[in-house]
């Protein structure tokens, strides 16, 4: 019993991960129809910086996991304006090219500086240790990672759902040329919206630093996971990247831990669930059919 | 109020207005009849601003809006009411009715729209696509009351309804009208048309083939059928 509490506790610290990566691809596809390939860039970039930050100025873990956010953010906005809004109107694949490009480029940038082996971060001193909740000792750092994401994502449902402005974020993503109709300036929205969703990589990044390998390569291989997710939880769909972020960090923790006799299945796990949604809903669990404008 | 002149807009290739010239006075009901591809939803569509591929004049209240983008037309006044109803899955009765801004002088508070529309009262919890046929369509034009806005731009709302929900939507028109809203409306139904129109205009082929008052349209009303082919 005890073994499959812990199996699922981490599939669920595994799972927030996921959830906080598709949930910003989530509203930046909503709102942008933008597919960011560069996702799990921004994800390394930000464990990659909280970890600069603390070896090159001292700056600890507590400050990174604000200043690498607003900063990617605010980096984020850039790119948007430099480059990503000319992507409206354009065929997808220069969607691909352009934001893969980006990929291979903040990689590179840092492989430069940084070569690519891993580093270690210290997990910050207070969140060090266990807990005992009755059934196993619960590392405390990732119990703290596990309630922060929850709390995020709670945080983010608030807004969408009980804010005005979450309220044109929605509108604005299931129908955006009905939406300008009716008085709403959606472009307005667009910038901030990117930037918010590379936010939220780059805190994802910072999250992961004190219990991951930091390394230039860290997002490519989470992000392949990640598009998995948003793909089974309906693109575009808030609710289901949430939902189905957590679903495939427990299907992957439990695959492990119980078709660990059959490795074809268990590291595959993930693409067989996709195949199989797509096949029974190809808008994923919680999309919608693409209304007409 | 509404001033159209030498309108032409293509899909791609195909032209599906060619030269459209044609005015809205204010309070003035006025509908677009034609079959089905002359163009008449395009029409509204470049009256709003959602249409790309255009050329010609679109004049509100005199002043040429034809580059302005669709919010900013809305915020002038205008009221979009979409053939297909414009329901927002993810927004509930509520919120679909508070999106848009106020933007004219006498919009409907949330009370009186729910007042007028128990209905909608009911379900204003509701995602507003989980609403019957009829109830979207009271919802789609509720929305356009409670902005305030000054033009009205029906495409079809009577499509599909039942005779109860279609005298419903008259009686709304009419009231809207009474009120000084000006209104253009497409519409295959002649019988409604002629119940709450001034004016009508029939498009063919993407052109004005006419321009025709009440009681054209009741003396015709078998040939335009029968060309309408209903």
């Amino acid at each position: 019993m005890s073994g499959f509490a812990q199996n699922t506790f981490n599939g669920l610290v595994s799972g927030a991960f996921y959830a906080l990566l598709a949930l910003g691809l989530a509203v930046i596809f909503g709102m942008l129809r933008v597919v960011n390939f560069a996702h799990g860039a921004f994800y390394m970039l930000g464990a990659f910086g909280a970890y600069v930050l603390l070896t090159e100025a001292g700056v600890p873990f507590w400050a990174a996991l604000v200043i690498m956010p607003v900063g990617l953010g605010l980096l984020g906005m850039a790119l948007e304006r430099a480059v990503i809004h000319r992507l409206t109107r354009l065929d997808p694949l220069y969607n691909f090219l352009l934001t893969f490009g980006l990929t291979l480029i903040l990689q590179d940038l840092v492989k430069l500086r940084y070569g690519v082996q891993s580093s270690p971060y210290a997990t910050p001193s207070l969140l060090s240790g266990t807990v005992n909740f009755g059934l196993f000792d619960f590392p405390t750092y990732r119990v703290f990672i596990l309630g922060f994401a929850l709390l995020l994502c709670v945080a983010v449902w608030w807004v969408l759902t009980r804010t005005r402005i979450g309220m044109v974020v929605r509108a604005a993503t299931e129908r955006p040329d009905l939406t300008r109709a009716f008085g709403i300036d959606v472009g307005r929205w667009v910038t901030p919206v990117f930037g918010f969703g590379i936010g939220l990589a780059g805190l994802a990044g910072v999250l992961a630093a004190p219990m991951r390998a930091v390394n230039p390569l860290m997002g490519a291989d989470l992000i392949i996971v990640v598009f998995a997710v948003v793909v089974i939880g309906g693109l575009g769909s808030i609710f289901g990247s949430v939902a189905a972020g957590f679903g495939i960090g427990l299907v992957q923790a439990w695959g492990e831990a119980y078709l660990s006799n059959f490795p074809i299945v268990s590291q595959t796990i993930v693409f067989i669930v996709m195949a199989v949604v797509l096949l029974w809903r190809p808008a994923g669990l919680f999309g919608r059919e693409e209304a007409p404008a | 109020m509404l001033r159209i002149e030498n309108l032409s807009a293509w899909y791609g290739e195909a032209q599906v207005l060619r030269d459209v010239s044609l005015e809205v006075a204010a309070g003035e009901v006025v509908t677009l009849v034609g079959r089905n591809g002359a163009g008449k939803s395009t029409l509204l569509r470049c009256v709003m601003g959602l249409h790309s591929g255009q050329r010609g004049t679109v004049e509100l209240d005199g002043r040429d809006v034809g580059k302005l983008p669709a919010h900013r037309r809305a915020r002038l006044g205008l009221g979009w009411v979409p053939d297909d109803r414009g329901s927002y899955a993810t927004l509930t009765v509520t919120e679909n009715l508070t999106l848009p801004p106020r933007v004219g002088p006498d919009p409907w508070s949330l009370e009186r729209v729910y007042e007028a529309f128990p209905a909608l009262y009911s379900r204003r919890d509701s995602a507003a696509t989980m609403l019957s046929g009829g109830e979207q369509q009271m919802l789609a034009l509720a929305r356009v009351l409670r902005m305030g806005a000054r033009l009205l731009l029906c495409d079809e709302p009577t499509e599909g309804l039942s005779p109860l929900l279609v005298q419903q939507v008259g009686d709304l028109l009419r009231e809207a009208k009474r009120h000084g809203v000006t209104v253009l409306l497409v519409e295959q139904n002649l019988h409604f048309a002629t119940g709450v129109a001034d004016r009508h205009y029939l498009l063919a082929e993407g052109r004005v083939a006419e321009a025709m008052d009440n009681s054209e349209v009741r003396s015709r009303e078998r040939e335009l059928l029968a060309y309408l082919g209903i």
